[in-house]
């Protein structure tokens, strides 16, 4: 435990000490303050029009939540997957290239500790991503009164899809030693899983069904919406831990070159 | 599982008792290790005691680097046994780990930290107490005198300023063995021999395995010499009883001579064959149906 909190705390500090994290904090608060603006934009020009309308009960259909959070945390949902390999993508494959896997690889540190150290410094990161991301919903709470254990779900959705996305573009990162083509596989196999259910209406019944419970778009809706499911955190879960799973094999399998 | 249990004592317990001197740090057992079908080292033995400074000599490609990558835990060998500090290199890699510094080739180092961060961390993953950890960098970075950088990054170091913080990687969790590939590389004279003397001083408790090309740092420094030329020990002897009758210069020429050879083989070879494919003496003698295809970076290497 004590190796897998120094390599995650490393992990951690390195993202700092390049442009990397800078480049992608400010990429990604950039794109989502565009989203909110737009959305609120939007949503106050409802406002006005319902309020013209001087009908009893039409204003009480607006609501921040449908309107402005729930959308804005689905759009993210596909920022996410185009940002987050940018940050795995150097996880391990930078290791490789500069040649400090030799130093990992001799050091009394099995090779599932360094995966999960790996893990926990890039999921850390993502930590500190979405909290400064949560000055927007901060800005609906002053404003106006949003649920809030709603937006908490959103938030939660989108941790457990960085996290899932961090742990498959972490063994896309073990599996080469250069880092565009780390990203690239991270980014093409988040892509293929959001896209996955597409064909699940041609494809009959059962095989549709499984489609749909691979693709990620089902299982962020709800949590958007408010709605924990049991089966939705065990999907994440699952990605997570095949994700680390394939990172230790992979870990391992350079020893056996 | 009984043989691991009754070995570990051995190791530590038994041969703690005797004097330094007959303590075998690293016993390596006929060592063969494949690529594909291609085998980098084939029967590699040798030994080294406590105390020893193990001079690892050998012409470039000859397997050098795949013996102490095997030694030091990074892959296991496909067949045979070493042994360090008591332990199975592959049976007990863990406790072999804990006991080794490794310099590898490339200087394994983050760019962005800093020396003072780097050796912390290395420590913490090598295993020193949170206690002893602020000592054992301050230490590290005493030995290799690069306490001046200690908190400036190190992608902005000088090559032998880098080549020191990979040194004091290797030292900063007092390690029973260290192994050292190359160590005086990209350093100025004074550096290396300030590398010299505290490698000297680091053998007097422990085991150190040099590789190098330079000569008279061999003679100069190590107990032992081990010659491999194409993946075989060619020579394991004594300084002292080798270099007796004739200079280390002259022995190491002559017992890789077979592989010296072969590079003068290829070479000409080579030569050869960006001859025919010259397009100049292609005028006068039409080339042959079978001659070999014109090798574009063979005929660069002219």
């Amino acid at each position: 435990m004590n190796n897998v909190w120094a390599i995650a705390w490393k992990e951690l500090r390195s993202y700092f000490l390049s442009p990397i994290a800078y480049v992608v904090l400010a990429g990604f608060l950039l794109i989502m303050g565009f989203m909110f603006w737009n959305m609120l934009a939007q949503f106050s020009r409802f406002v006005a029009i319902y309020s013209s309308m001087q009908q009893p009960g039409m204003m009480e259909q607006l609501n921040l939540n449908d309107m402005v959070i729930t959308p804005l945390l689905g759009n993210m949902t596909v920022v996410f997957i185009l940002i987050m390999p940018l940050l795995t993508m150097r996880l391990f494959a930078e290791e490789r290239a500069s040649g400090t896997d030799e130093l990992l690889l001799t050091s009394p540190v099995s090779t599932l500790e360094i995966a999960f150290g790996k893990f926990f410094g890039a999921s850390l990161f993502l930590a500190v991503m979405l909290g400064l991301a949560f000055v927007y919903p901060a800005v609906l709470m002053y404003f106006g009164n949003p649920e809030i254990p709603q937006i908490l779900t959103g938030y939660l959705a989108l941790f457990l899809l960085g996290m899932s996305t961090i742990a498959l573009g972490l063994f896309a990162s073990t599996v080469t030693d250069s880092q565009i083509v780390a990203g690239v596989l991270a980014g093409g196999m988040m892509l293929m899983l959001l896209l996955i259910n597409w064909p699940a209406d041609a494809v009959g019944e059962s095989m549709g069904a499984v489609l749909r419970y691979l693709s990620i778009t089902e299982h962020t809706t709800d949590l958007m919406r408010g709605l924990i499911k049991v089966e939705d955190i065990v999907y994440y879960l699952s990605l997570i831990s095949i994700g680390i799973f394939l990172s230790q094999r992979s870990l391992e399998s350079l020893r056996w070159r | 599982m009984l043989a691991c249990l009754v070995r570990i004592p051995v190791g530590n317990r038994f041969f703690h008792n005797q004097s330094v001197e007959e303590r075998l740090m690293i016993e390596v057992d006929r060592l063969t290790k494949f690529y594909g079908n291609h085998a980098a080292i084939r029967d590699v033995s040798f030994t080294a005691e406590a105390g020893q400074i193990l001079g690892f000599l050998g012409p470039n490609g000859a397997g050098k680097t795949t013996t102490m990558r095997i030694l030091t835990g990074y892959m296991p060998a496909s067949s045979g046994t070493a042994r360090v500090a008591g332990y199975d290199v592959f049976e007990e890699s863990r406790d072999v780990r804990q006991r080794v510094g490794y310099l590898p080739e490339n200087p394994p180092l983050y760019r962005e930290m800093t020396p003072f961060s780097y050796l912390s961390f290395v420590a913490q993953i090598k295993g020193v107490e949170r206690g002893d950890r602020r000592a054992a960098v301050q230490r590290a970075l005493e030995a290799t005198a690069i306490d001046d950088v200690a908190s400036q990054p190190i992608g902005t170091l000088s090559r032998g300023y880098k080549q020191r913080v990979a040194i004091a990687q290797a030292i900063v969790h007092d390690p029973e063995v260290i192994v050292l590939d190359e160590p005086t590389i990209g350093l100025d004279p004074k550096q290396v021999i300030g590398i010299r003397k505290l490698i000297k001083g680091l053998a007097s408790d422990r085991t150190v395995i040099l590789s190098t090309h330079i000569l008279p740092e061999v003679t100069q420094l190590c107990d032992k010499v081990v010659i491999i030329s194409r993946g075989e020990i060619v020579v394991e002897e004594t300084t002292d009883s080798l270099t007796a009758a004739e200079d280390l210069e002259h022995v190491f020429l002559r017992v890789t001579a077979s592989d010296v050879v072969a590079d003068e083989e290829a070479a000409a070879e080579q030569y050869e064959t960006a001859d025919a494919a010259d397009p100049e003496t292609e005028v006068a003698d039409p080339p042959e149906e079978d001659a070999p295809a014109p090798d574009s970076s063979a005929g660069d290497e002219r």
